[in-house]
């Protein structure tokens, strides 16, 4: 196992650097760039100054061979849009934010989530699958940009129990979790159900049943492995996802996050914050898809490290 | 399962560790509960920067006013010119030559004390090419800077700034420009300190970071405390501030809501903020029925209008934009699809600009409009071909968008098509004249109708209609080299009349600063400029 | 091919009759199936009764609440708010439908490839899926809108080739646990052919999983759309789409909640129905239950 992650990890190099190379290029090609005339006219020869400043008037090549050279070097440069700061920096102050975000909200959504779908597995086509399948249904007809706003018009203008906005009191960081929590609960009460439902169909289970083992020990001890499955291949980017940040939650909650950043950069065409953002992203999204990987091994020992 | 109840707790450990360590950097700023002297303002946008001579936006003005002043500085309520730095200051005969001697208790925030140089230097920094500052042409009015900030001389002497002494700088001008004094009041004029942008970086180092908070030395009212990027700026008393002993402030608070206007309006509605930059259009009904005495709705020097492109058929034809332009019932969208936020426009210069009000305008007239279509060669838009309005991604725009199409199609027989694109894509297809009709919007930056004067002429870059008239141009350079008030006026009136009556855009509406403001707020009097001289506020709690 | 086809269609037809007939019996995934049916031909045969166009503006009206004359309010221009439903229903169930479509083809046969072929070949078509991952979505959009101009066939491309990912990942898991089992190790012996063999054997053992994210993928590019329309590729103003009245109406929420609660309204019955049906299609194509 320990060469099997090895091996993978040396393989997010070539991976990576396509990465780079790919988006590299891919955001140059959308029109217009991180300095041109905005809604008012700035003079021609500042507009070249700038350019020059930040490197942009050299061929594409030479460009990329620069970014590439500095990028192996671990430089990320400066944020063309945002220049008291380079990216490394802003990365560093936002991920936190974003990650703590996204560690609470994978925890409303694994307790919402899983015990929503194992409830619902156990007796189907019942009222106890209906009621928790229904109520996880919730946070896919009500989407972020719906639930949010609604949870701060009851809880933080009705009741004034919990503040609108903000990232710093434990009490602001109640609503954002829940928020961005139900959509993926939704997600993992639905795979839940239906990986729990078919595992628990299968003729091993029969057995431990036969055997006499208490429906508890069968559920967790043996369901549980083969039933989340699709939950645990449907984590590793969601994880990521949830990791990098939401655009829309820190919006409205008015959170310094890395999603927020993610999305100005690409609107702003902040070259250097962009490809910054995206490689951080793309380091997550390969670390979670190889321990999504490796979980599904141990889980289920008939899937091999090849 | 072991391994997800293993997982699990690993990662609630590992956020309960980051929230407390954030916790502890978090300390230093404070809970938003009011608090006496203290100002809580949601402002509309994270500053790009807090350096002002690169910043273009209206949410880092009002911040920066809090942390710099110019020579000179407005009054809130009248916006007539008060003392900044300068104590005094005499003017040329010919309008030319500025001379300011400036207050000797002039200092920074770390107490070193403000000299003439300090404006040379600043004034050489903003306009230094490789700084390639997006304002540097704001003191192109200087004789010489032009040529400097483009390059063509290099030697900064022959520019028209000259420090006399210490206290005494001497400013000379390209051409008369009245509104030179008044204009001082913009980020792009405030001074910089020497010592402190070479400590950080070169005098022409956009990357510096010495606007950050412990770095950052400023000559304003107050002091950057805490800078936390999209949560928080918060600013304090400079003691060293030559008229501290009349700031009734201790501190401002900034958060930055980062475009999210709907949050804002509820932020205030919670209390944890007691004024908010701008509310959001949909509420402004709500508030004028329910809490009248919080909303404040103040006419501001800008107006939205729809641009033309003159250089595709059929809009090469005056008949044509002159009648497309009187087909749009201005009352409708002013009243009746933007919630009454704004004031129907007539004419591209706002009102009261500087004492200015157009003479010329355009008003709706849907006859007219018709016989001047059918006189065109397209009677009831027979013959026309579609017509696309374009705009960006905005709810304001779009119902804008959608309300003209409704009237040119039911009202001139044209179809029309919207088209919305994102903001960078707009603006490529607005400058490179890719467009039928595009919106925009032009808020102006000093007070004086020059500002819209000077962006119809055939070389300036605001132009963006493809229009050129050299009558037009005759008159804004009569307007810019008279010296006469009454006369330069009326050589501006003449010049919008030109403009109206070819029509390369439709005025829509003026704006109008729409913000929320709570009773604990003294002093904040609304301009045209939405100016704010942080001076004149004070904030007394009532203890109930 | 022609030798087995005649097995072929037997074999599937039962299982399909069998499904069906189950599905029957689960009056739920049946009430689902008709609301469903129903939902289509309302938003198909609708805005032909209906009085109003969907930008038929009355300004001076602008957003009312339900009344006789306007049976789901009207909106900031004074529009009908229930024929825009109407009409953006079609927009977004066939969007929904197209772009599911999409996704779901090219993930299903991608992850299944990879996680039969296994090896070399398995990582490296995992980490293609990696780096499309990666991809900036907005970039691609914003690309998309220049270089191909605008029209609603793009948005299902657009959004059928960001879905199908995570589709690509659930297959493919699925598939390297079946790979193993005795039945395909038997399929092998048999001397089966390899396109067969995860044609008929692999496809359908993951077939549960598949379903239930099908019925997830369905309201994500519902609302994607939405996202992607604000940024200018897609509908076009004064089109809608049930995802963009939700969003306009959640900004007005509670001054004007007519806008926000009918859109959702109709987007939650499809929704539901499409859950509900999706885990009956997916129980009564279980082959393991249907012992039971």
């Amino acid at each position: 196992m320990i060469r099997f992650i090895l091996r993978r990890v040396l393989g997010f190099i070539p991976v990576f650097l396509i990465i780079a190379t790919l988006v590299f290029f891919l955001i140059r090609l959308a029109p217009g760039g991180p300095f041109m005339e905005g809604e008012r006219h700035v003079p021609p020869e500042v507009l070249e100054q700038i350019r020059e400043s930040y490197n942009l008037n050299a061929p594409l090549p030479q460009q990329y061979a620069m970014y590439m050279w500095d990028l192996v070097r671990g430089d990320l440069g400066p944020s063309m849009q945002q220049p008291s700061r380079t990216v490394s920096q802003w990365i560093v102050l936002r991920a936190p934010v974003s990650v703590e975000l996204g560690f609470y909200s994978l925890i409303v959504a694994l307790i919402i989530g899983l015990s929503a779908g194992i409830i619902a597995s156990l007796r189907p086509n019942t009222l106890t699958d209906y009621i928790p399948m229904s109520i996880a249904m919730a946070g896919i007809c009500m989407p972020t940009f719906v639930m949010g706003p609604l949870l701060v018009l009851i809880f933080a203008l009705k009741f004034q129990w919990l503040p609108v906005s903000g990232w710093d009191a434990p009490a602001e960081k109640i609503l954002p979790s829940i928020t961005l929590g139900t959509v993926y609960a939704a997600y993992i009460a639905r795979l839940a159900r239906g990986g729990m439902f078919e595992v628990l169909a299968q003729d091993f289970i029969r057995t431990a049943r036969a055997k006499g083992l208490s429906e508890t020990r069968v559920v967790l001890r043996h369901a549980l492995r083969g039933g989340l499955q699709p939950v645990i291949s449907f984590l590793g980017p969601a994880a990521a996802g949830l990791l990098t940040g939401s655009f829309v939650v820190e919006k409205i909650f008015i959170i310094p996050g890395l999603g927020k950043q993610f999305v100005d950069a690409a609107f702003n065409r902040d070259y250097t914050m962009l490809m910054g953002a995206v490689l951080f992203y793309a380091v997550l999204i390969l670390i979670f898809n190889l321990i999504v990987d490796v979980a599904q091994a141990w889980l289920d020992p008939r899937v091999r490290y090849d | 399962m072991r391994f997800l109840l293993g997982h699990t707790s690993l990662c609630i450990a590992i956020a309960l560790t980051l929230s407390a360590c954030n916790g502890q950097s978090g300390s230093t700023s404070k809970s938003k509960a009011p608090r006496e002297g203290v100002l809580r303002v949601a402002a509309d946008a994270e500053p790009q920067s807090l350096d002002p001579q690169l910043t273009t936006g209206h949410t880092e003005h009002r911040i920066l006013t809090s942390l710099f002043e110019g020579l000179t500085t407005l009054n809130q309520k009248t916006l007539e010119v008060e003392p900044g730095v300068a104590k005094t200051w005499e003017i040329s005969e010919d309008g030319r030559t500025y001379t300011f001697h400036l207050n000797p208790d002039a200092k920074w925030s770390d107490g070193a004390p403000m000299t003439a140089n300090d404006f040379v230097y600043s004034f050489k920094r903003i306009l230094s090419p490789k700084f390639a500052a997006e304002y540097s042409y704001m003191p192109w009015c200087i004789e010489n800077a032009e040529a400097f900030n483009k390059g063509t001389i290099e030697d900064f002497a022959q520019v028209g700034v000259k420090a006399i002494d210490n206290a005494t700088l001497e400013v000379k001008l390209a051409y008369p420009a009245p509104y030179f004094l008044s204009m001082q009041m913009h980020n792009a004029w405030f001074p910089v300190q020497q010592a402190t942008i070479e400590k950080h970086g070169k005098i022409d180092d956009r990357q510096s970071d010495w606007i950050l908070a412990g770095n950052m030395v400023s000559n304003g009212p107050f002091k950057l405390a805490e800078w936390k990027p999209n949560e928080l700026i918060r600013v304090v008393r400079n003691e060293h501030y030559w008229d501290a002993k009349n700031i009734k402030l201790n501190e401002i608070e900034f958060y930055p809501v980062n475009g999210n206007l709907q949050t804002a309006e509820r932020m205030f509605r919670a209390g944890e903020v007691d004024t908010i930059e701008t509310l959001v259009i949909t509420k402004v009904p709500v508030y004028k029925r329910d809490n009248p005495s919080v909303l404040k709705l103040e006419p501001f020097a800008g107006t939205y209008f729809y641009r033309m492109n003159v250089t595709r058929p059929p809009l090469d034809d005056p008949r044509v934009r002159l009648a497309l332009a009187m087909s749009v019932d201005k009352e409708s969208v002013c009243n009746d699809v933007l919630f009454g936020a704004f004031t129907p426009a007539n004419a591209l210069t706002p009102p009261g600009l500087g004492g200015y009000t157009a003479e010329a305008g355009i008003p709706y007239d849907l006859a007219k409009a018709k016989a001047l279509l059918a006189e065109a060669g397209y009677p009831d838009g027979k013959g026309m071909r579609d017509i696309e309005i374009l705009y960006n991604e905005s709810e304001d725009h779009q119902l804008v968008a959608e309300a003209v199409q409704d009237m040119w199609k039911k009202g001139l027989g044209i179809n029309v098509v919207t088209n919305k694109q994102e903001w960078k894509v707009y603006l490529s297809s607005m400058t490179t004249l890719n467009y039928d009709v595009v919106r925009a919007g032009w808020i102006a930056d000093f007070l004086d109708p020059m500002n819209y004067c000077e962006c119809f002429t055939t070389d300036n870059g605001n132009n963006r209609t493809g229009w050129s008239n050299p009558q037009y141009d005759e008159l804004e350079k009569k307007a810019r080299h008279e010296l006469d008030p009454k006369q330069r006026f009326a050589y501006m009136q003449e010049a919008e009349k030109l403009l109206l009556s070819q029509t390369p855009i439709i005025p829509i509406y003026t704006y109008r600063q729409r913000y929320l403001i709570n009773s604990d707020l003294q002093g904040c009097d609304g301009n045209i400029l939405n100016y704010m001289n942080y001076k004149y506020m004070s904030v007394t709690r009532n203890k109930s | 091919m022609t030798d087995v086809a005649p097995t072929h269609i037997e074999a599937g037809a039962s299982l399909w009759r069998d499904a069906w007939r189950r599905l029957r019996k689960n009056h739920l995934a049946a009430i689902s199936f008709f609301l469903l049916i129903a939902m289509v031909a309302l938003v198909i045969v609708g805005p032909w009764v209906s009085r109003y166009s969907y930008e038929t503006q009355d300004r001076e009206l602008g957003a009312a609440p339900p009344s006789a004359s306007h049976w789901f309010g009207t909106d900031d221009l004074g529009r009908d708010l229930f024929t825009r439903i109407l009409y953006g229903g079609r927009i977004s169930l066939m969007v929904g439908l197209c772009a599911t479509a999409v996704s779901l083809g090219i993930g299903v046969i991608y992850g299944a490839v990879a996680g039969f072929a296994g090896g070399r070949i398995d990582s490296a078509l995992m980490r293609i899926v990696d780096i499309l991952y990666t991809l900036p979505f907005t970039i691609i959009v914003i690309i998309l809108t220049v270089y191909l101009g605008k029209s609603i066939v793009l948005i299902f491309m657009a959004i059928g080739a960001v879905e199908w990912l995570t589709m690509a990942r659930i297959v493919r898991g699925q598939v390297v646990a079946l790979r193993h089992k005795e039945f395909v190790e038997a399929a092998y012996v048999m001397g089966l052919r390899r396109r067969r063999i995860v044609l008929r054997h692999l496809i359908p053992n993951a077939l549960g999983p598949i379903i239930v994210y099908t019925t997830l993928t369905i309201p994500q590019v519902m609302l994607l759309e939405a996202v992607i329309s604000f940024l200018g590729l897609g509908v076009q103003a004064p089109m809608s789409s049930w995802g963009v009245l939700i969003q306009d109406g959640a900004k007005v929420m509670e001054d004007n909640a007519w806008r926000l609660i009918f859109p959702s309204l109709f987007l939650s019955i499809t929704l539901f129905s499409l859950n509900f049906l999706g885990d009956g299609l997916r129980d009564a194509l279980d082959p393991r239950i249907s012992k039971d």
